[in-house]
C-alpha cells in the first residue's frame, strides 16, 4: 500500500536547506496500522505533509509508493483522489465556506477525478447524516464555516468525519490525539476503528502512546533525528512510554 | 443548500475563452458623425425625438463640461481620454419602432442569446409593443409567467433594444421604459426628477453624460406598490470606438418597493472604450430601492491592452423618511473602474446599504467605493466591502461616511476587507470619516489578508483542484455579500468570481 524508501527531504532554512528527514524506508501493507513516534522535531510532521503533498519541501533522495505509483510525481488533489488521506495535526479555518459544502466539493471532485458519477444531494446528505452521527459532529456544526470557532475536539472529529466520507485506502493521521480530552479521545479513536478494513491502512503519528491504546497498532516505528531508530510490535509504544525517547536521540 | 456544485458545474461550462462575451456582433449600425460638438448633441437629440427643453438641458451640461478637468485623486494611471475620438451615439439599424420580432436584427437577438439574457420569443414580442398597447402577452400568461421572473431591458451601444413585460407592469401601473421614451412619455417626471440627484455639473464624467446620454432605463414605482418582478437592464458596447452612456432614473414613490438588476458587457478589443454612466435612484417616504449590479465589461488582456474605462456616477437619495436604498455590486470586469455608489440620507430615519465585491486581475484598476451622506436624523448606513486583488492589479476602496449638524444619533458600520492572491497585486483602503454631530456612531473595521498556502493545500489534500480551491476560498470570502444578490444573479456571480480569477495562482 504506502513503501518508502530512504526518503530524504530538506526544507529551505534561511539561505541554506536543512535536512529533516535522512533516509527513511518501511514498508505498510493493506489492511495494517502503523505507527509513527517520535520526539518533538523528529520529523514526524514532515513525513504527513510529504505524503500528502504539501509545498515547501525539498525531496531530495528516495520515493514514496502508493499502491505501486511514484506519488511524489502527483499534485495533492491527484493523491487524494488515489486515495491519500492526511488528518491534519492543525485544521485549517477556511472562513466563509460552510463545512457540508467544503465536504460536498471534495467528495465530488474526487470521484469526478475517478470518472465516477457525482453525488445527488439526497445521496450526499444521507453520507454526510451517518458520518457527523457516528462521530457526535452536530448538524448545527455543518452549517458552520469549516474549522472557524471549533475546538480543538470539535475540528479533530471533524478530520476524523471528513476521512470517513471520503473513504480513503491510506489515511495519515498526524497528531490526531494532541489537543482532545479522552471523551473525544475515545470517540475519534472508535471512529477510526470502524473504518479499519482489509483494504484501507493507517498511518498514525503521535507523540504519545495513549492514543495507541484505542487504535492498536501492527507495528511501530521509532522517528528520531529523520531516521526510523527502531521497529517494533505494539509492546514498543508501551516501553517507550516508560523510558521516553531519551535513548533514541542519543543514537540519532 | 450552497450552490457549490452547481458553480463547478457553470465553471466548467464555460469557453476556454477568459472573457466568454468577447465577441462582436455584426451588425449594421448608424453613428453621430466622430466627436463631440454641438451638433453632435443635436444630433442624437433629434434621433431620440427629444423635446426642446432637454436639448437645452444637454446643451448646458456641454458648455459646462468644456470648463472641467478630469479628477486626479483617484489611484488610477491612463493615458489621456481622447473625446474626440469617440463616438457619441451608434444604433443597430432596424425599422424604428419594431412591431414584431421580424423587425429586429436577428444577430442582435444571437447577441442577446449569446449572452444568456432570458428573453424567450414571446416575451420580446410582447415587449416591442409599446406600454398601454393591446397585447397577446395577457392571454400567453397563464403557466409561462412563474415566480422568479425578470423584465428586461436591453440596451445595445446607444439604444434601448427591447423591453420585456411592459404590459404586466403597466398592470402595476409600474413605468419600466428606455429613459428616452420616458422623455416623450413622462416628461412630467423626467423634469421633476432627472438631474435631482446628480447634477448635471457634478463632475466631468457625470457632466458629459448629461450632454450626451443615449439610453438607458426609466423606473417609477406608484405609491405603495411592490413591483411584482425584478426589473433588469442589460448594457452591451458593442461598436469600435464607440463610449456608452446611459443614463438610469429610478423613482419609487411612497412606501412602494423595487428590486433593480443591471449587467454589463462589451467585446474584446485592442482601442480602450469609455463607458460614463449615471443612475440615479430617488426613494420618497417608506420607500425602498435595491439596486444590484454585475459589471463584467471586458478588462482588457493579461498586458492590459484594450478594456472598457468605466466612470460611473452611481447616486441614491432618500428623500423621504424612513426610506431605504441598497446598492449591491460584483465587480469584475473594466480596465479601470471609478466608481462610488452614494446615498444621501435625507429622509429622517432612512438607510443607506452598500455591498461590494471588487475582483481586479491582470492589470486592471479599480478606485471604487460608496459616501453615505447622513443628513436626517436617525439615519443609519452599512458598509460592506471586499476587494480581491490578483495579477499585477490595483484595487482601492474610497469611502466617505459623512454625518451634517443636524443629523443626530447618525450610525454607520463599515467593514473592508481586501484579499491579496500572489505578490504583485495591491490593496489600498482609503476611509473618510468626517462628523459635525456628538451623536453620531461611526465604526470602521478593516481587514488585509491573503489566500493562504494553508488553506490551498487543506482543500486541495482533499481532492479539490487547484483553481477550484481558490474560487470556493474566495466565495467564503465575500458570502456575507453574495448573500445580499437576488437569487437570479447569485450563481451567476459565483461563476464570474471563478472565471474573473483563472491563472491568478501557480
Amino acid at each position: 500500500m504506502l513503501n518508502i524508501k530512504n526518503l530524504h527531504v530538506s526544507v529551505e532554512d534561511g539561505d541554506h536547506s536543512r535536512e529533516i528527514l535522512k533516509g527513511l524506508s518501511f514498508h505498510l501493507k493493506p489492511g495494517e496500522v502503523h505507527a509513527i513516534m517520535g520526539p518533538n522535531g523528529s520529523g514526524k510532521s514532515t513525513l504527513g505533509n510529504v505524503i500528502a503533498g504539501k509545498d515547501g519541501y525539498e525531496v531530495t533522495e528516495g520515493e514514496i509508493l502508493f499502491a505501486g505509483e511514484d506519488v511524489l510525481e502527483m499534485e495533492p488533489e491527484e493523491r487524494a483522489a488515489a486515495g491519500l488521506f492526511l488528518a491534519f495535526q492543525y485544521p485549517v479555518e477556511v472562513p466563509g465556506v460552510a463545512t457540508m459544502t467544503f465536504l460536498k466539493a471534495a467528495m465530488n471532485s474526487q470521484r469526478e477525478a475517478r470518472g465516477e458519477e457525482k453525488l445527488t444531494t439526497p445521496q450526499f446528505m444521507k453520507l454526510v447524516k451517518d458520518a457527523s452521527e457516528m462521530l457526535g459532529v452536530r448538524s448545527e456544526m455543518l452549517k458552520r464555516p469549516i474549522n472557524v470557532g471549533f475546538s480543538g475536539g470539535e475540528k479533530k472529529r471533524n478530520e476524523i468525519m471528513q476521512m470517513a466520507l471520503l473513504q480513503p485506502k491510506l489515511a495519515v493521521l498526524d497528531e490526531t490525539d494532541s489537543g482532545l480530552d479522552i471523551d473525544a479521545l475515545r470517540i475519534v479513536s472508535e471512529g477510526v476503528n470502524a473504518l479499519r478494513g482489509p483494504n484501507r491502512s493507517f498511518l498514525v503519528i503521535t507523540h504519545y502512546q495513549r492514543l495507541l491504546d484505542y487504535i492498536k497498532p501492527d507495528q511501530v516505528h521509532v522517528l528520531a533525528g529523520g531516521r526510523i531508530v527502531r521497529s517494533g510490535g505494539p509492546e514498543l509504544a508501551t516501553e517507550l512510554e516508560e523510558r521516553g525517547y531519551a535513548e533514541f536521540l542519543e543514537t540519532a | 443548500m450552497p450552490a457549490v456544485q452547481e458553480t463547478i458545474d457553470q465553471v466548467a461550462a464555460i469557453d476556454v475563452d477568459k472573457y466568454k462575451y468577447g465577441f462582436v456582433t455584426d451588425i449594421e449600425t448608424e453613428k453621430a458623425p466622430k466627436g463631440l460638438s454641438e451638433e453632435v448633441i443635436a444630433f442624437i437629440s433629434a434621433k431620440k425625438g427629444e423635446p426642446e427643453w432637454m436639448l437645452e438641458w444637454r446643451l448646458k451640461a456641454y458648455e459646462r463640461w468644456k470648463t472641467m478637468k478630469e479628477p486626479d485623486w483617484a489611484a488610477l494611471e491612463y493615458p489621456p481620454i481622447k473625446y474626440n475620438e469617440l463616438y457619441y451615439y451608434a444604433a443597430p439599424k432596424m425599422a424604428d419602432n419594431p412591431k414584431s420580432l421580424d423587425e429586429v436584427d436577428p444577430e442582435l437577438l444571437r447577441t442577446y442569446e449569446k449572452l444568456g439574457i432570458p428573453l424567450k420569443e414571446q416575451e420580446i414580442l410582447a415587449g416591442v409593443r409599446k406600454a398601454g398597447e393591446p397585447s397577446d402577452l395577457d392571454e400567453m400568461g397563464g403557466e409561462g409567467y412563474t415566480s422568479g421572473k425578470v423584465a428586461v431591458d436591453a440596451v445595445f451601444d446607444s439604444v434601448s433594444v427591447v423591453t420585456t413585460f411592459k404590459a404586466e407592469l403597466a398592470k402595476a401601473g409600474v413605468i419600466f421604459c428606455p429613459i428616452s421614451e420616458a422623455i416623450r412619455e413622462h416628461p412630467e417626471l423626467v423634469k421633476k426628477y432627472l438631474g435631482s440627484v446628480i447634477s448635471p455639473a457634478d463632475n466631468v464624467f457625470a457632466t458629459l453624460n448629461a450632454a450626451v446620454f443615449t439610453d438607458g432605463s426609466f423606473v417609477y414605482i406608484p405609491p405603495g406598490v411592490r413591483c411584482p418582478m425584478e426589473l433588469s437592464t442589460y448594457f452591451r458596447i458593442n461598436e469600435q470606438n464607440t463610449g456608452q452612456f446611459e443614463r438610469t432614473l429610478i423613482i419609487a414613490d411612497k412606501g412602494s418597493y423595487v428590486s433593480y438588476l443591471e449587467g454589463c458587457t462589451a467585446p474584446m478589443r485592442d482601442e480602450n472604450q469609455l463607458h460614463a454612466a449615471c443612475v440615479e435612484l430617488i426613494a420618497l417616504d417608506d420607500a425602498e430601492i435595491k439596486y444590484s449590479t454585475v459589471q463584467n465589461w471586458y478588462p482588457g488582456d493579461a498586458e492590459g491592452k484594450g478594456g472598457i474605462y468605466n466612470f460611473v456616477t452611481k447616486r441614491g437619495d432618500c428623500r423621504g423618511d424612513r426610506s431605504k436604498i441598497s446598492w449591491t455590486q460584483l465587480e469584475t470586469g473594466s480596465a479601470i473602474t471609478w466608481k462610488y455608489p452614494s446615498v444621501i440620507l435625507r429622509g429622517d430615519d432612512s438607510r443607506g446599504e452598500f455591498y461590494s465585491i471588487a475582483i481586479s486581475n491582470g492589470r486592471q484598476q479599480i478606485d471604487s467605493g460608496t459616501k453615505m451622506i447622513h443628513l436626517g436624523k436617525n439615519t443609519s448606513s452599512r458598509i460592506i466591502s471586499k476587494g480581491i486583488s490578483a495579477g499585477r492589479s490595483s484595487n482601492t476602496y474610497r469611502g466617505l461616511v459623512q454625518a451634517s449638524g443636524r443629523a443626530k444619533n447618525a450610525r454607520n458600520f463599515t467593514q473592508c476587507d481586501s484579499l491579496l492572491i500572489g505578490d504583485k497585486c495591491a490593496a489600498i483602503t482609503i476611509p473618510y470619516v468626517e462628523t459635525k454631530t456628538g451623536t453620531a456612531q461611526f465604526e470602521h473595521e478593516a481587514t488585509t489578508s491573503k489566500i493562504s498556502d494553508d488553506q490551498l493545500f487543506y482543500a486541495r489534500s482533499r481532492g479539490i483542484g487547484e483553481e477550484e480551491a481558490v474560487a470556493l476560498i474566495v466565495s467564503g470570502f465575500v458570502q456575507d455579500v453574495l448573500q445580499q444578490l437576488p437569487m437570479e444573479f447569485a450563481v451567476e456571480a459565483k461563476a464570474l468570481i471563478s472565471v474573473s480569477l483563472e491563472g491568478s495562482v501557480g
